[in-house]
């Protein structure tokens, strides 16, 4: 699947343009700075291996993710040790330390996040199930309208302003506080940032409950639970909610590995120096190879979530196992 | 707990007796739904008796409201928008009146049910010993170790070869009969002194459905329960029945012997069930004799004699049978008949014309 993947991002980036008429020059262009001629352009298209064949390119870029790469700059060999991911000409930086030094920035968000959109959405969708029609319904049905409608940096920006500058409850965009320095510091800046992006899961997280608890709850299984005597709590829980998982394990699954991706729009937001605004940037200076890193990793985080997922739905569901 | 008095003269035995020592007493009862298209009468003044040992045999057609009665016993319907209204006295105790929690406690405990389809009716993320373990421990504060071991007995008791492997499959992994007996074992693990069988027999194959009615009738006799067979199916209650109940639009209409009810049916509904048996000891020469039309609407019940649309003798009650409801009458020691023909009439038209075309069916 892996292998899938990097072949597909490579030839995004170094097939699809070739077949658009870009040249060798046309890639290396990128590559220098603003006032070099043709040949050197052309000597840097040599240098970085553009006329190789694709095939060449293609094996040279793997192996470097594994052992490691070098670069003649021109200016002199520049070191990528493994893994490398790439190496910006603009930065002058490997790729992957960038990467590894915002992860734990993306990872803080999207964990925070997935931790109080799960309780919540599936709270408010098992409540909305049960009480259907009730005021509550409604009234959540629409709060998840609202939450699933309004862009981020709408709901992002709103807060700050009011919890941020107005009340002042909140930290202001961009403070962060790494985990191993101070929990509750880093717990305090992340809550907004936090909310905000819940919000926006929870929302269809709460419908995608109630739907499912709708369809649980009018099963036979139901009625035999009762019939035992079980308690109404128990009934819900154990025997409807966990009915209702299985689609909700999968979409949390995609979701979960596209944020730890980059969660663009709520680190731009808040200014949070995370993966996403990494990819931002990346692509406001048109720098081919952070794009081409962020890209990998988010690939590689869909993928190995989609294979837990996959994993996960044995476990909920044993009528799905293998023998 | 107060003794909810009814309204009307009980029409169960035509006189309002006083409580004997029935184990289970329904009296009057009736469960109305209200609809966005009216108001369903599932269940529409039902009353019978069923002692410990015995077994009561509830026939009728789909939307007869036999099911409806059945959770109506158990409770199931407290809490939602059913309105129920009459008497069920389970061991001294009024169920009726109770709250939903008093008779929660009761449920499983002190009486089960065992539903038609076990492969719905069981949920299909827990491994059936799980299932019964759980139903086992509501009631129980014993230890999950206990529990299983319980459950494994409870397997091995109806009937499934190596229950201390069996225990851990999932409701998949049985076959139909099976399952049907794990469904039993769940329902009598707490020592029920009330069953009531929701047609276990339907879903299943026909030498199952034999197995399984042979093993209700054999726990039925260990544990002395009482027994509420719901079907359609008059060969099942042939098998196990004591007492018949003929339910037709959400009433009784015939209810008595087993031996009553086949060799001396007085109601219409009655002939035509009997006569749309196929039997397999009958030459086959003639059709079966289906009863004419469909089951009644239950918001919309025929007034007067809810079965006088399909009736063959509707002619013969002077045009009582579209306007008055007949009660429910004793024609003989302790069979009830709710038909407005005397009783004349209806033996002379079993015995000249109805019987003689069963057995040369």
């Amino acid at each position: 699947m892996l292998i899938v993947v990097s072949m597909v991002t490579f030839s995004i980036f170094f097939v699809v343009p070739r077949l658009a008429g870009a040249t060798a020059e046309d890639l290396a262009n990128r590559y220098v700075g603003r006032a070099a001629t043709g040949e050197i352009v052309a000597a840097q298209a040599e240098r970085l291996g553009f006329n190789d064949p694709l095939v060449v390119q293609y094996g040279r870029w793997i192996a470097g993710v594994f052992l490691g790469a070098e670069y003649d700059t021109g200016a002199g060999v520049e070191q990528c040790p493994a893994p490398c991911f790439g190496y910006s000409f603009i930065t002058r930086q490997p790729v992957w330390p960038d990467l590894l030094d915002r992860l734990p920035v993306t990872a803080s968000l999207a964990t925070g996040a997935a931790v109080l959109w799960l309780i919540g959405g599936i709270a408010t969708g098992v409540v909305s199930a049960l009480k259907r029609g009730s005021l509550f319904d409604r009234a959540a049905m629409g709060v998840a309208l609202a939450g699933v409608s309004l862009p981020i940096f709408f709901t992002g920006i709103a807060s700050l302003v009011i919890f941020s500058y107005t009340l002042g409850i909140t930290a202001p965009g961009g403070s962060y506080t790494p985990l191993t320095e101070d929990p509750i510091e880093w717990a305090y800046n992340l809550i907004l940032p936090w909310t905000t992006l819940a919000f926006l899961y929870a929302a269809s997280y709460a419908r995608l409950t109630r739907a499912g608890m709708l369809e649980t709850m009018s099963e036979d299984y139901i009625r035999t639970a009762r019939a035992k005597g079980l308690p109404e709590s128990k009934v819900v829980t154990k025997h409807g909610l966990r009915g209702a998982l299985t689609p909700i394990v999968t979409i949390f699954g995609l979701d979960f590995g596209l944020l730890l991706g980059g969660a663009v729009l709520t680190e731009s937001t808040f200014s949070l120096n995370g993966v996403g605004k990494y990819a931002v940037s990346a692509i406001v200076k048109n720098d081919l190879p952070q794009i081409l890193g962020v890209t990998m990793l988010t690939a590689f985080f869909v993928v190995i979530a989609n294979l837990i997922v996959d994993l996960l739905y044995a476990v909920v569901d044993p009528r799905v196992r293998l023998s | 707990m107060t003794e909810k008095t009814s309204g009307r003269a009980a029409t169960a035995t035509g006189e309002r007796s006083p409580r004997t020592t029935s184990f289970l007493e329904v009296n009057d009862l009736r469960i109305h739904f209200p609809t966005e298209d009216g108001l369903v009468k599932s269940v529409d003044g039902l009353s019978f008796r069923l002692d410990r040992g015995k077994t009561l045999g509830i026939v009728g057609e789909s939307g007869s409201g036999k099911s409806v009665t059945s959770l109506g016993i158990l409770g199931l319907h407290k809490g939602g928008r059913a309105r129920i209204s009459g008497e069920i006295w389970l061991d001294g105790e009024e169920l009726v009146s109770a709250s939903a929690e008093q008779v929660r406690r009761l449920r499983g405990k002190k009486m089960a049910m065992i539903f038609q389809d076990p492969l719905s009716a069981m949920h299909p993320y827990y491994t059936v010993g799980d299932q019964i373990i759980e139903a086992y421990r509501v009631h129980n504060n014993v230890s999950k170790r206990v529990a299983r071991k319980h459950a494994i007995d409870m397997l091995g008791r109806v009937g499934i070869p190596q229950p201390d492997r069996r225990v851990d499959n999932y409701p998949h992994e049985f076959s139909g009969g099976m399952r049907q007996r794990a469904m039993i074992a769940m329902a009598l693990c707490c020592d029920p002194e009330l069953l009531i069988a929701d047609e276990p027999t339907t879903a299943l194959d026909v030498t199952v459905q034999a197995q399984i009615l042979d093993l209700m009738r054999d726990l039925q006799r260990d544990f002395n329960a009482a027994l509420i067979i719901i079907t359609h199916d008059l060969g099942v209650v042939a098998e196990l029945a004591d007492d018949i109940l003929v339910m037709y639009g959400g009433k009784c209409v015939e209810y008595g012997s087993a031996e009553d009810i086949f060799e001396r049916p007085e109601h219409p509904y009655t002939w035509g069930l009997l006569g749309s048996m196929p039997r397999l000891d009958r030459e086959p020469t003639e059709r079966l004799m289906p009863i004419k039309g469909t089951p009644p609407s239950l918001i919309n019940v025929p007034p007067g004699c809810a079965f006088h649309p399909r009736c063959a003798y509707t002619d013969r009650t002077g045009g009582k049978s579209n306007t008055v409801v007949p009660e429910l009458v004793e024609t003989e020691g302790g069979h009830l008949v709710r038909c407005h023909m005397s009783r004349q009439e209806r033996r002379e038209i079993w015995e000249n014309e109805i019987k003689p075309s069963l057995e040369s069916m």
